[in-house]
C-alpha cells in the first residue's frame, strides 16, 4: 500500500471545477440540441400522440395528445436552466443525479420530436424495454455474485448460451420446468469450471472466462448442427406463459407494462430485492464482500476465502443459467446458434454501470433495455438516426462510465486476483 | 507461574531457507514480551505459525498449559490468541463495526446482521480500554493510528487475551507511539499478555518487560531491559560488534544544487500532501528529511524526481527550472533516485540484472545506437558493475527477482551511482535490509556526498537520518516545520517536531 | 489505495501470469495440444449415432465404433489439412504440375486459413507483452475489413502495385484506430481495456451491419454484403485454382519478423516490455506509460486490422457481416499457446490453420460439424493456461524453482 498522505481525513464528495463546468456545458448542449435539432424541425401545429396501453392489452387508456412544439420548448428550457445553475453554482454531490434528470428530459424531448405528427405507443415501448432488460439484468446479477467475491466473470455470455441450448433441448425432451432446471445446472457446471480454473489453478480470470466463451460457442453450435437442426422436434420447448398479476395488472398504464409478463420478468424484480438484502444485510453478504475486497483480512478472521468464492461463483453461474433459459423459455421457444448475441457482455456492462449493486444493475438493465426497445421502434418514428447507432448505446454508455466521466464506480478491490496464503 | 503461552522447538523451512530453527519462547500473564530481531530474522514467520497462517515443520505450542493445534487463524482466535498485523487487515470500504464483527457477526432473530448490538459492544470495549473510535465511520476515512485501534478492538471483541503486535510502531508518530504504549499498559493491567515484535532497540528498552532476541531463525538469548543496553542488544541482533555511528568528515558544502520554493503537491486522491514547502540542498551535503510515514515525503520525492507535477511553487535544479519537467529530463540533468519501494518502482523483477542496469540509459549511447540495443556493450557493462558493487548473483543474466533484498538494492545503487550525477534522492534507502547491507549503502551515500554530490535523504528511521545528515528538515502534515543542524540537534527535538510540536527557539 | 494504483497492480499480476505461462515446457505445450485433440475426438465419438448403435449390438462393437470414429475423424482432419499422401506421391511421380497443384491444395489451403490467425495472434501477443489484454481483435478485424473493402471497391483503375498496399494500409489504419480508443482510455483514465475492447467489438459489429446494409452494401443483393472488390486490389495468388494460396501469408510472416525485431532488438521494444512488466518502474525510468500503451494498442489493432484486410483481399474478395468466425477470440488461445512470442505465434497459427482447414473436410466426410474446432481450441487454451492440469494427468514433475535463496521477509513487500 502506498503511503498517500491524508491530511484531511474526511473524504468529501469532491467535484472538480473542471467537471462542474463540463457537466454544465453538457446540460446546455442538450438544451441547444432540443432547440436547434428538434424544435426547428417541428412544425408549429404538429401534434404528438402517445398511446398509453400496449397492443393487445385490455386495460385501455385514452391517448395522450399534445402540441409538440410548446412541450419541446419547455423541456429545452428546463435543460438550459439546470445547465445555467450548474455552471453558476453547481449541484455538488447531486451532479450525477442531475445528469440523469437532464438525460431523461432529453430522451423525453427526443420521443416527442420523433412522434410529432404521428403517434407512438409509449406503453408498448416501455413494456418491451422491461422485457429486454431481463437477460441484461439477470446477467448483471450473475456478474455481481462473482465479482463481489473477487472473481471476474466475463463468461456470462458463454454460460447463458449453453443454458439456452439446454433449455431448448431438455425443454423439448421433457418439459419446460426440466428445461429450466438443466439450464440452471449447465450454468452452475460452467461456473464450476471457471471457479476451478480461476481459484484452484489460479489461471488469469479473463482467460478462464475466454475458455468458457469459446467452448460454449463451439459446443452449442456443434450440438445444434448435429442434432437440433436435423430433428426439429428437439428444438421446440414451448414457453412460460404470461401471467397477469390479479389486481396489479389492471392499473392503468403501469399495469400492462409491469404486471403482465411471464415469470422471468417477475423473477428479475424479486431477485433484485433478494440480492440487495443478501449482500448488504446478511452475514453471508458481509463475508462475501469482505472476501472480494480484502481476502487476507477475511482469512485472518477465519473466513475460508476460496470456499466463499466457489459458492459465490456457483450461484453466479446458476443466475447466468437462469438468464440463459429466458432466451428460450421466456422468449422464442427455440434455440438458434449464438442467439445470446452479446447480451452477456451487455449484462456485464449493466453491472459496471450499476456500480456492482443489484438495484443499480436493475436500473442499468432497464436503461439498456429501453435503448434496445427504442432502436426497434425507430423505423416507425421515421427519425433520421440509424437504429444500429442506438443499439450501440449500451456499449458507449459503459465506456463513458468506465472513463470516469460521470464519476467512477467502486469495483471490489480484490477482483481478478487469485488468493494465495503466503 | 505457568506461562500463558509457550512455544517449544518451532522449526519452519522454506525452499532453501531455514526460517525458524528450534525456537522456544514463553509468555507470562500480564507481560509485555518483546521479540527483537532484524529484518529477515524470522520473527514474522514465527508469529504467523502461532496464528495459524503457516504450519510449522516441527515443534509444539501450548496455551495455558494446553497443546494448541492451529490450522487456521480461527483456531488461534478461539484459543484466545489474536494478532495485529504489520499491514492492517481491515476492509477500507467497510465501517468499523463491520470490520470488527466480520467472522463473528451478531445476528437478529431473522438471520439479518445486528449492527447495532455490535456497535454497542465496540463502544463498551473502547471505554474499558481507552480506545476511542466511532463505530459508524468507514475505515478508509480514518488515520492509521485509529485504524490500529480498530485492529486491537477486533481482538478484544473476540475475547483474545494473548495479543501479538507485529511492528506496531512503524507507521506512528512518536506521540502516537506513546499513546499505543499506554494502551498496551492498560491492556496488561487488565490481565492481557502481549508479544511485541520489533527491530527498534529504543522501544524495547523503554517498554518491554522481557526481551528475546532472534537472529537467523534462532533464539540468541532472553534478557531483561535493566540487565542490558542498546549496544549489547544490537550486537546480539546482528551477531557481531557494529558501529552504531558511521564515520564521516564535516561537510564541505558548495553552491545550491536544488532549490525548492513554496512547493505544493497533491496526492492521488487530490488532497494537499505537500504544503508550501521551501528548502535547498547544496553540493556536498546531506539534507535529511525526517518525519513519520505519510506526512508528504512520498509526494515530495515523486514531485522532485518528475513523477508528478506540483500545483504551485518552483523547483530549480542546477539553475534550470524543472518545476514541470518529466522524470527523463530531471534524470538527464543529473539526478539519481533510489526509490522508496525498490520492487515496485526501482526494478523490473523478471528482467535480468543486465536489463535492470540500463533502466535509465537504455536509449543512450553506447547502450543503443540508432534505436538498436547493443547487447554486447550492455553485458560487458553489467559484468563490470556486478563486480564493482559486489552484487551476489551467479551472473549478470540472473533475474533480479531471484536476488535478496540487499542485492536488489545494490543493483539500484549500481545503476544510479554509475552515472555522472550531481543530485541524489535516496528515499528509504535501507528499508527492510540486513545490517550489512545497511552499512554498505550508508557508506556509498556518504562517499557520493564527499565527491560533491548534493544528497536528499528521506527516511522514517530517525536514527538513519541523524547519522547521515548534515542538516535535518522535519516534515509534518505536508509542511517542513524546521530545518536544523544535525550536529546540534537532539532526538527529543526532532521527535517533538515529528509530532508537530514546533518550538519557538528553533 | 487509489484506483489507478490498483489498476497498475492488476496489470502487474497479469504480466506475472503471462510470465508463468511462458515457463511452460515444450512437453506441456505438446501434451496440451494432444489432450485437446483427444478430448475433441471423444466428443465426436459420444455424439455419434453409430457408436450408440454399435453399443446396442455388443460392448466390443461399441469400442470398435469409437475407434472407427477416432480414426475417421483424424484421418479426415489430416487429409483435409495436408492432403492425401497417396495422391501427392502419385501426382509428383506423374510430373503433371496441375496434378501436383491439386494434390497439395489442402496443404496450401491450411496456410491460407492460418494467415489471419498469424495477424490476429500477433495482435494479441504484442498486447500481452506490454501487459495489455486486447480482447477486441475481433472488432478490429471487422473495422479493418470495412476500411479495406471501401478502398478496394471505391478506387477503380488503379495499378495493383499501389492498390493492394493502399487497401492493406487502410485496414491496418482502421484497426489501429479501433485499438487506439481503448488504449487511450486505459492510459488516460485507467479504464480497463478488457471491458472497453469488448464494448468496441460490439460497436464494430453494429457499425459493420449498418455500413453493409447501407453505403458499403451491394445494392443488388438482399443480404448485407459488400460488392466484390476490384481485381486490382486482390492479393495475388501464387498458384492456379483451386489453390488459393496468396501473398498475404508472406505479409503475415514479415509482420511476425517485424514484431520480433521491434520487441527484442530495439529500444522501443525494451520500453514497451518494461511498461508491460512494471509500469511503475517504467515511469520511474522516464518512460511514458501513456505513449507506450497507446502505441501498443494502435499496433495491436493494426495487426488485427490486417487480418481483416487479408481475408477481404486474399480470400473472400468481398465482405459479409459474418465473415470473421471468431478469429479474434481464438487468437487469445493462440497467443498463449505461442508463448506470446512471434515465432511461437506463427507456429500456433499454423496449427490452428491446419485444424480449421481439416475441420472443413471433417464436416464433409465424417459428418462432424466444424464448430468442434472451437471446442478443441477452448480445451487447448485451458490446458495451456492451467499447466497443472496437464502435469496431474500425465504425472509430470513440477519444474524446479530456480531460486537460490528467496528472501522470505522481503518477499512480502509488494
Amino acid at each position: 500500500m502506498a503511503q498517500s498522505s491524508v491530511i484531511s481525513s474526511k473524504q468529501t464528495d469532491y467535484i472538480s471545477p473542471a467537471r462542474r463546468t463540463t457537466m454544465g456545458v453538457v446540460f446546455l448542449v442538450m438544451a441547444l440540441t432540443i432547440w436547434f435539432g428538434f424544435v426547428i424541425s417541428t412544425t408549429s401545429d404538429a401534434l404528438t400522440t402517445f398511446v398509453l396501453y400496449p397492443g393487445g392489452s385490455d386495460v385501455v387508456v385514452a391517448d395522450l395528445i399534445f402540441a409538440s412544439r410548446p412541450i419541446l420548448n419547455i423541456l429545452a428550457f428546463l435543460c438550459a436552466g439546470l445547465g445555467a445553475y450548474q455552471l453558476a453554482k453547481g449541484f455538488g454531490k447531486w451532479t450525477n443525479t442531475l445528469l440523469g434528470v437532464v438525460a431523461g428530459l432529453f430522451i423525453a424531448a427526443f420521443l416527442v420530436w420523433g412522434s410529432s405528427g404521428t403517434s407512438l405507443n409509449l406503453a408498448g415501448l416501455l413494456k418491451v424495454a422491461v422485457v429486454r432488460a431481463v437477460p441484461l439484468t439477470l446477467g448483471a446479477f450473475s456478474g455481481i455474485f462473482c465479482e463481489r467475491s473477487g472473481v471476474f466473470n466475463i463468461a456470462i455470455e458463454g454460460m447463458m448460451l449453453t443454458a439456452a441450448f439446454c433449455a431448448a433441448l431438455f425443454g423439448s425432451l421433457v418439459n419446460i420446468w426440466f428445461g429450466l432446471f438443466t439450464a440452471v445446472l449447465s450454468g452452475i457446471l460452467l461456473a464450476y469450471v471457471l471457479a476451478v480454473l480461476s481459484i484452484k489453478y489460479k489461471v488469469n480470470q479473463i482467460i478462464s472466462g475466454t475458455v468458457i466463451n469459446i467452448f460454449a460457442t463451439g459446443i452449442t453450435s456443434f450440438l445444434s448442427a448435429k442434432f437440433l437442426q436435423r430433428h426439429s422436434e428437439l428444438n421446440d420447448s414451448g414457453r412460460f406463459t404470461t401471467w397477469n398479476i390479479p389486481g396489479l395488472s389492471e392499473i392503468p398504464f403501469f399495469g400492462p407494462i409491469l404486471f403482465s409478463h411471464n415469470m422471468f420478468i417477475y423473477a428479475m424484480f424479486i431477485f433484485t430485492a433478494v440480492l440487495t438484502v443478501l449482500f448488504f444485510y446478511t452475514r453471508w453478504g458481509l463475508r462475501t464482500r469482505a472476501v472480494g475486497e480484502h481476502p487476507k483480512a477475511a482469512d485472518t478472521l477465519g473466513i475460508n476465502v476460496n470456499r466463499t468464492r466457489y459458492i459465490s461463483v456457483l450461484i453466479g453461474g446458476a443466475m447466468a443459467g437462469f438468464a440463459g433459459a429466458y432466451f428460450v423459455l421466456g422468449s422464442v421457444g427455440r434455440f438458434d446458434e449464438v442467439m445470446t448475441a452479446g447480451r452477456g457482455f451487455v449484462g456485464l456492462a449493466a453491472m459496471i454501470f450499476g456500480n456492482w449493486n443489484p438495484i443499480g444493475s436493475l436500473g442499468a438493465g432497464m436503461l439498456f433495455g429501453f435503448a434496445d426497445s427504442l432502436a426497434s421502434k425507430l423505423a416507425i418514428l421515421k427519425v433520421p438516426i440509424p437504429n444500429k447507432f442506438l443499439e450501440m448505446a449500451p456499449y458507449l454508455v459503459t465506456m463513458i462510465v468506465l472513463a470516469g466521466v460521470v464519476g467512477r464506480g467502486q469495483p471490489p478491490a480484490a477482483g481478478g486476483q487469485p488468493y494465495e496464503k503466503e | 507461574m505457568e506461562p500463558v503461552l509457550e512455544l517449544r522447538g518451532i522449526t519452519k523451512r522454506f525452499p532453501g531457507v531455514l526460517a525458524n530453527d528450534q525456537i522456544s519462547i514463553d509468555l507470562k500473564k500480564g507481560e509485555i514480551h518483546a521479540l527483537l530481531g532484524e529484518n529477515g530474522a524470522g520473527k514474522t514467520t514465527l508469529m504467523n505459525i502461532l496464528y495459524g497462517l503457516y504450519k510449522p515443520d516441527e515443534g509444539e505450542i501450548f496455551v495455558k498449559g494446553k497443546k494448541l493445534e492451529v490450522s487456521s487463524p480461527r483456531d488461534a482466535i478461539h484459543a484466545g490468541v489474536g494478532m495485529v498485523h504489520q499491514h492492517f487487515m481491515l476492509v477500507p470500504v467497510f465501517t468499523v463495526t463491520e470490520n470488527v464483527m466480520l467472522g463473528d457477526e451478531y445476528l437478529l432473530p431473522g438471520g439479518l446482521l445486528d449492527r447495532k448490538k455490535a456497535a454497542n459492544r465496540i463502544l463498551e470495549i473502547s471505554q474499558q480500554y481507552n480506545l476511542a473510535v466511532e463505530p459508524g465511520s468507514y475505515i478508509k476515512d480514518l488515520p492509521v493510528g485509529i485504524q490500529q485501534r480498530v485492529e486491537i478492538i477486533k481482538l478484544l471483541f473476540r475475547h483474545a487475551d494473548i495479543l501479538i503486535l507485529d511492528e506496531p510502531t512503524a507507521v506512528l508518530t512518536p506521540q502516537e507511539v506513546n499513546e499505543l504504549f499506554s494502551i498496551m499498559k492498560k491492556l496488561v493491567e487488565q490481565g492481557k499478555s502481549i508479544i511485541f515484535i520489533t527491530h527498534k532497540l529504543r522501544e524495547v528498552m523503554e517498554f518491554a518487560d522481557r526481551i528475546t532476541v532472534i537472529r537467523g531463525g534462532k533464539v540468541v538469548g532472553t534478557t531483561l531491559p535493566k540487565e542490558t543496553n542498546q549496544k549489547q542488544l544490537a550486537s546480539m541482533m546482528v551477531g557481531r560488534q557494529i558501529e552504531l555511528n558511521i564515520k564521516k568528515e564535516a561537510a564541505v558544502t558548495g553552491d545550491p544544487v536544488l532549490q525548492v520554493n513554496d512547493l505544493k503537491v497533491l496526492n492521488t486522491s487530490h488532497q494537499v500532501a505537500v504544503d508550501n514547502v521551501s528548502f535547498e540542498v547544496r553540493a556536498g551535503e546531506v539534507l535529511g528529511i525526517a518525519g513519520v510515514q505519510g506526512n508528504g515525503q512520498t509526494e515530495l520525492v515523486r514531485c522532485l524526481t518528475g513523477l508528478t507535477r506540483p500545483v504551485a511553487g518552483k523547483i530549480t535544479l542546477l539553475g534550470k527550472n524543472v518545476t514541470h519537467a518529466n522524470a527523463k529530463t530531471v534524470k538527464e540533468i543529473g539526478t539519481a533516485h533510489i526509490p522508496e519501494d525498490r520492487q515496485k518502482d526501482g526494478l523490473v523483477l523478471p528482467y535480468s540484472i543486465e536489463d535492470n542496469l540500463i533502466l535509465n540509459t537504455w536509449y543512450e549511447a553506447p547502450y543503443a545506437r540508432r534505436n538498436i540495443l547493443q547487447r554486447k556493450v550492455i553485458l560487458d557493462y553489467a559484468n563490470k558493475l556486478v563486480k564493482r558493487f559486489d552484487i551476489r548473483a551467479p551472473n549478470a543474466l540472473t533475474a533480479t527477482s531471484h536476488l535478496s533484498g540487499g542485492n536488489q538494492q545494490k543493483v539500484i545503487v549500481a545503476r544510479e551511482f554509475s552515472r555522472p550525477i550531481k543530485f541524489l534522492v535516496a528515499s528509504q534507502p535501507t528499508r527492510g535490509l540486513d545490517v550489512g547491507s545497511i552499512e554498505y549503502i550508508h557508506q556509498r551515500i556518504i562517499e557520493k556526498r564527499d565527491q560533491g554530490c548534493a544528497v536528499l535523504l528521506v527516511s522514517t528511521e530517525l536514527d538513519e537520518v541523524m547519522q547521515l545528515s548534515d542538516r535535518i528538515a522535519v516534515m509534518y502534515r505536508g509542511q517542513i516545520l524546521a530545518v536544523v543542524d544535525a550536529r546540534k540537534t537532539t532526538r527529543e527535538e526532532i521527535g517533538l517536531l515529528m509530532a508537530g510540536v514546533k518550538q519557538a527557539a528553533v | 489505495m487509489t484506483t489507478s494504483e490498483q489498476k497498475q497492480k492488476k496489470t502487474g499480476s497479469f504480466s506475472i501470469f503471462i510470465e508463468e505461462i511462458r515457463k511452460n515446457s515444450l512437453t506441456v505445450t505438446i501434451l496440451a495440444i494432444v489432450s485437446g485433440l483427444l478430448v475433441g475426438g471423444l466428443i465426436a465419438a459420444v455424439t455419434s449415432e453409430n457408436v450408440y448403435a454399435a453399443f446396442g449390438e455388443s460392448f466390443l462393437a461399441g469400442i470398435g465404433a469409437i475407434f472407427t470414429v477416432f480414426w475417421n475423424t483424424y484421418k479426415a482432419l489430416f487429409t483435409g489439412s495436408v492432403g492425401v499422401p497417396a495422391d501427392i506421391i502419385a501426382a509428383i511421380s506423374s510430373g503433371s504440375w496441375d496434378a501436383i497443384n491439386r494434390s497439395l491444395a489442402p496443404f496450401f489451403e491450411s496456410l491460407v486459413q492460418a494467415t489471419p490467425y498469424i495477424f490476429a495472434g500477433l495482435a494479441v501477443a504484442l498486447g500481452f507483452r506490454v501487459g495489455l489484454f486486447n480482447i477486441g481483435a475481433e472488432g478490429q478485424i471487422f473495422v479493418g475489413a470495412l476500411a479495406t473493402v471501401w478502398v478496394a471497391t471505391s478506387l477503380k483503375g488503379w495499378p495493383a502495385l499501389v492498390h493492394v498496399p493502399l487497401a492493406l494500409l487502410a485496414g491496418a489504419a482502421a484497426g489501429g484506430f479501433w485499438g487506439m480508443i481503448p488504449g487511450w482510455l486505459k492510459a488516460k483514465t485507467g479504464a480497463h481495456e478488457v471491458i472497453n475492447t469488448i464494448m468496441m467489438n460490439y460497436i464494430a459489429f453494429r457499425l459493420s451491419e449498418y455500413l453493409l446494409n447501407g453505403v458499403l452494401g451491394d445494392p443488388n443483393k438482399a443480404t448485407p454484403i459488400s460488392a466484390p472488390i476490384e481485381k486490382s486490389a486482390w492479393l495475388p495468388r501464387l498458384f492456379p485454382d483451386p489453390n488459393r494460396f496468396h501473398w498475404g501469408f508472406f505479409v503475415a510472416l514479415l509482420m511476425a519478423f517485424l514484431v520480433y525485431w521491434l520487441l527484442f532488438k530495439t529500444t522501443w521494444g525494451y520500453e514497451l516490455r518494461t511498461v508491460g512488466h512494471n509500469p511503475n518502474a517504467a515511469r520511474y525510468a522516464g518512460m511514458s506509460i501513456t505513449r507506450s500503451i497507446v502505441i501498443t494498442m494502435v499496433l495491436s489493432g493494426a495487426l488485427a486490422g490486417l487480418a481483416g484486410a487479408n481475408e477481404v483481399l486474399g480470400v473472400n474478395h468481398n465482405l459479409g457481416v459474418a465473415f470473421s468466425s471468431g478469429y479474434g477470440f481464438d487468437s487469445i488461445a493462440l497467443a498463449l499457446l505461442g508463448n506470446s512470442h512471434p515465432l511461437g505465434v506463427v507456429l500456433a497459427a499454423l496449427l490452428f490453420g491446419f485444424l480449421r482447414n481439416g475441420a472443413i473436410q471433417m464436416q464433409l466426410t465424417a459428418g462432424i460439424p466444424i464448430d468442434i474446432i472451437s471446442v478443441l481450441q477452448a480445451l487447448i487454451l485451458a490446458f495451456i493456461a492451467a499447466p497443472a492440469i496437464i502435469r496431474t494427468i500425465y504425472r509430470l514433475k513440477e519444474p524446479k524453482p530456480e531460486l537460490e535463496t528467496p528472501a522470505v521477509e522481503t518477499k512480502k513487500g509488494k
